[in-house]
């Protein structure tokens, strides 16, 4: 059964079978490579998305699960032109290294700033669980607060 | 010329004195050849490596792969700088998989260290290009980028084409060179007034003879050199444009997935296709030698096609190892007391045994180590026409190339790699154990569309190069002035670490044993290499015998570095910025390590307690290093940072352990990785000097783990003698 939903506010219909994870759907159906497989069990974070605002890995969402829901990834966050206050800040703070994981990364700290636009370094602690092997830890936890002290000052 | 380990990784071909040698710069066959592989119209190039249009936009092609560690955006701050270029039109590209892209500059850094004979950097250029283009070589590995390619060709690529455009310049204007100024990618003639542009000089320069030994800049005249510049890199990972080999795709395209004989050596025996060919999406079941491989049209159903089969795999004879099995063999080795190779000096044995030497001895355990890239191996290849075109990412480009060529029974010429980024590396990807090579030129060629093989993530795991596993005892006698006066390191593991390990400090008599202990896992390179495994002996053990003096172990390293050395400089630095001798929390203890390697001297000091689980927690870790010059301060910064949090992270937790030749670890959740919440804060403080320039990828790793466990013995009392610390202190 086709699935109808919205990905970075476009409705789609996608044709996948519904036990197939919402990652690889995004990825070979929609061509929406900037979310990464990391490790398909949801142990690492690289495929984040939002589902109807809250961060998910989508290694592990079939996508029959998400019919009706409004889905944001990596390329819905922000625009070159426009871009999320993190991607900004993560290009201040040169956080990037391999990159790979960043997607992730930066989808989860959006969640995290949208629900605690001023997040304590536990709080951070406990919503930042994405692995990063290159371990850009430091600089992820600086960025964020950078754009949460940036969010107050404003 | 003894050839040391890690020259094999760059192919193995001995080169030297065969066939006709020409100047570098002027070896005019690979150079019409690079020029046609990259220039365009309006494009002139200078010595393959750099070109400059008519529009002025400067081209830096690198023979190096960047998976993270920087180095694309540090070479075009070498090149640009002594070229005095606009750095705003400035961009680097990868060099072409192609031997007319083998990398000289890098022969001449490697070749002499690895052969342990630093006198040969003084041979002419023209049999390092000769090297560089007959291995080929265009490997990224060993810290070797701006050490190498960066001081011994990026900065003279430079240099020469600046020469070259102020000669053209001075032509064109009538004036003498000395008169004119360039920077800014602009020469200008002050008293005329006169300025012209290099995109407008660049042809009739190029056309010019390049200096092979143009001066390069002092540290005082260096123009990006030692900037924060921004990465080119880090925009695209930002917004999920960046596009690695995961990512590739075509029209019409498939999507395969592996698996492999579990136990490393074994080959698959027999495997029923009608289980996976049931699974809806898949088309098309290959076994290959010793896996097999399923073909759908898209990653699901080839990951569920796999997943239905049943393949019996044999154990190639392997099923009798296990990590326990290893480390008693290792240490049985050991005790026959017949090394493959042993260095060193003076009479150990005596000063051992002379009466009154207190003595110490201890027996250290490591274990065999994942990379864990966060991008599992993916690459798509195509046959098509008697071609091969294969996309991905590799830690040599041009041995890959041949190899799929190799594996595909295709010529050279009729195969084409694409380099494409990489989700990190950390040593996993060096070609000759890069088992995703093979696979995809073999199932590109019975595919009859663009083909696109992922590795699982279990797989990944499950089928890794790690680090061997590793055992070494140390023994050591202190004299009656409470300096060491006899150090012996006997160990087993695969490699001989002679060339590479670096022992900082003064002791009279000296002996290291390599015993060669071969498992049925590849001897792979692990971020750092060797310089983990003796970091953590050298720096554990001296750290006992500066207890067993009765002494601070700060204090006791540094009776032992020689007077005025940079390894006492470090040492200093670290202690004064670490606050060391300041009191601690109750339970709280500070540990320190030294730890050169790759050129690079690094200092860590560590303070760590236990929680009340028996976890270890760190709290700060101080860095300090000694790398020469920081080409790029704000991404050396980084590196350091990696690489302490991926050595605390293999300290905390990392094994991957073998039972009946197989290993038992699948994914993240049992060969956990250090996350945010862990990582302590770590400042990092850089001492700039005049010395030769080191590596950087690696270095800042190895100091890590022997900083925490000395920290831990403080603050527990409890020697950490074998890694992972995991459960040991609950």
């Amino acid at each position: 059964m086709p699935v109808e939903a919205r990905v970075n506010g476009k409705p789609v219909t996608l044709h996948a079978d519904d036990d197939t994870p919402l990652l690889w759907v995004l990825r070979e159906e929609l061509g929406l490579t900037g979310t990464k497989f990391g490790c398909g069990i949801a142990a690492c974070g690289a495929c984040s998305v939002h589902i109807d605002g809250a961060v998910t890995r989508s290694c592990s969402v079939p996508v029959g699960t998400v019919a009706g829901k409004s889905i944001t990834t990596i390329e819905g966050l922000g625009s070159v032109a426009a871009p999320h206050p993190l991607q900004t800040a993560w290009i201040a703070h040169q956080v990037p290294q391999c990159g790979y994981c960043q997607s992730g990364q930066l989808m989860a700290a959006a969640a995290l700033l949208k629900a605690s636009p001023h997040p304590t370094d536990a709080q951070i602690d406990a919503a930042m669980t994405n692995i990063c092997r290159c371990a850009t830890y430091l600089r992820i936890r600086e960025a964020i607060h950078a754009v949460a002290g940036a969010g107050a000052m404003a | 010329m003894k050839l040391k380990r890690r020259y094999f990784l760059i192919g193995g071909a001995a080169a030297l004195g065969a066939g006709v040698f020409s100047v570098w710069w002027g070896d005019t066959a690979a150079l019409a050849r690079a020029k046609r592989l990259t220039v365009g119209p309006g494009q002139s190039s200078f010595a393959g490596w750099l070109k400059i249009a008519n529009d002025d936009t400067v081209t830096v092609y690198s023979p190096h792969i960047d998976f993270g560690q920087g180095s694309h955006t540090a070479l075009a701050q070498m090149l640009a700088d002594e070229l005095d270029a606009d750095w705003n039109k400035v961009r680097v590209v990868q060099a072409p998989a192609d031997y007319a892209f083998g990398n000289a500059a890098l022969a001449k850094a490697l070749i002499p260290d690895m052969t342990g004979h630093p006198g040969l950097r003084q041979l002419p250029d023209p049999v390092f290009s000769l090297l560089a283009r007959n291995v080929p070589l265009q490997v990224t590995g060993g810290s070797s980028a701006i050490r190498g390619t960066g001081q011994y060709g990026m900065r003279v690529v430079g240099a020469a084409a600046r020469l070259a455009l102020l000669a053209t310049a001075a032509e064109r204007l009538g004036v003498p060179e000395s008169e004119l100024v360039a920077m800014g990618s602009r020469i200008t003639h002050a008293r005329s007034g006169k300025v012209l542009r290099y995109g407008e000089l660049a042809e009739a320069a190029a056309r010019r003879s390049l200096s092979d030994d143009p001066k390069l800049k002092t540290r005082d005249q260096y123009t990006f050199i030692g900037k924060p510049i921004d990465r080119f890199d880090i925009p695209a990972k930002v917004n999920g444009s960046a596009l690695y080999g995961m990512d590739f795709a075509v029209p019409d395209m498939r999507v395969a997935t592996v698996i492999a004989a579990p136990v490393r050596g074994g080959k698959l025996v027999s495997v029923d296709h009608a289980p996976a060919l049931a699974v809806k999406g898949v088309e098309k079941v290959i076994p290959l030698d010793d896996a097999v491989v399923v073909v759908a049209t898209g990653y699901w159903p080839a990951l569920k096609g796999v997943r239905a089969l049943a393949p019996k795999f044999s154990d190639g004879g392997h099923g009798g190892f296990s990590s326990a099995g290893i480390h008693a063999a290792q240490a049985q080795q050991i005790a026959q007391g017949k090394p493959d190779n042993h260095y060193g000096h003076g009479d150990v044995a005596a000063a051992l045994s002379a009466p009154g030497a207190r003595t110490l001895n201890a027996e250290y355990r490591l274990p065999f180590l994942h990379q864990a890239a966060m991008e599992p191996f993916a690459m798509t290849g195509h046959h098509a026409d008697g071609k091969l075109d294969v996309w991905g990412g590799t830690q040599d480009p041009i041995q890959t190339r041949n190899l799929l060529a190799k594996y595909a029974g295709l010529p050279v010429d009729a195969v084409a790699f694409h380099p494409m980024i990489m989700g990190g590396g950390f040593g996993r990807r060096f070609p000759p154990y890069t088992q995703i090579i093979e696979q995809i030129a073999r199932v590109a060629m019975q595919v009859d569309h663009p083909v696109k093989l992922i590795w699982s993530r279990e797989e990944d795991v499950k089928q890794g190069a790690y680090r061997p596993q590793s055992l070494g005892q140390l023994k050591a006698a202190i004299g009656s002035d409470g300096k060491i006066v006899a150090w012996q390191t006997d160990y087993a593991q695969f490699a001989d670490a002679e060339t590479e390990v670096k022992f900082p400090y003064l002791v009279p008599a000296v002996a290291r044993r390599h015993y060669k202990y071969i498992s049925n896992q590849v001897d792979a390179y692990w971020r750092s290499v060797n310089s983990t495994q003796h970091g953590f002996y050298n720096e554990s053990f001296i750290d006992e015998l500066a207890h067993l003096a009765g002494q601070d172990p700060y204090q006791f390293r540094r009776a032992h570095l020689p007077a005025g050395s940079r390894h006492l400089a470090v040492l200093d630095a670290a202690a004064r910025r670490s606050g060391w001798g300041s009191p601690l929390p109750a339970g709280t203890g500070r540990g320190i390590a030294l730890v050169e390697s790759f050129g690079t001297i690094c200092v860590h000091v560590i303070e760590a307690s236990v929680k009340p689980d028996g976890a270890p927690q760190v709290h700060k870790v101080t860095a300090v290093v000694d790398c020469g010059t920081t080409v790029n301060p704000k991404n050396a910064e980084a590196q350091v940072q990696g690489g302490v949090l991926m050595g605390l992270s293999t300290a905390l937790g990392e094994a991957i352990t073998l039972t009946n030749g197989a290993v038992d670890q699948t994914s993240f959740p049992d060969y956990p990785i250090l996350k945010l919440a862990a990582a302590p804060p770590i400042d990092v403080h850089f001492i700039e000097s005049s010395a030769p320039i080191g590596g950087l990828g690696e270095p800042g790793l190895p100091p890590a783990a022997p900083a925490l466990a000395n920290a831990l013995f403080v603050a527990t009392g409890k020697r950490i003698r074998h890694l992972p610390i995991a459960g040991q202190l609950a």
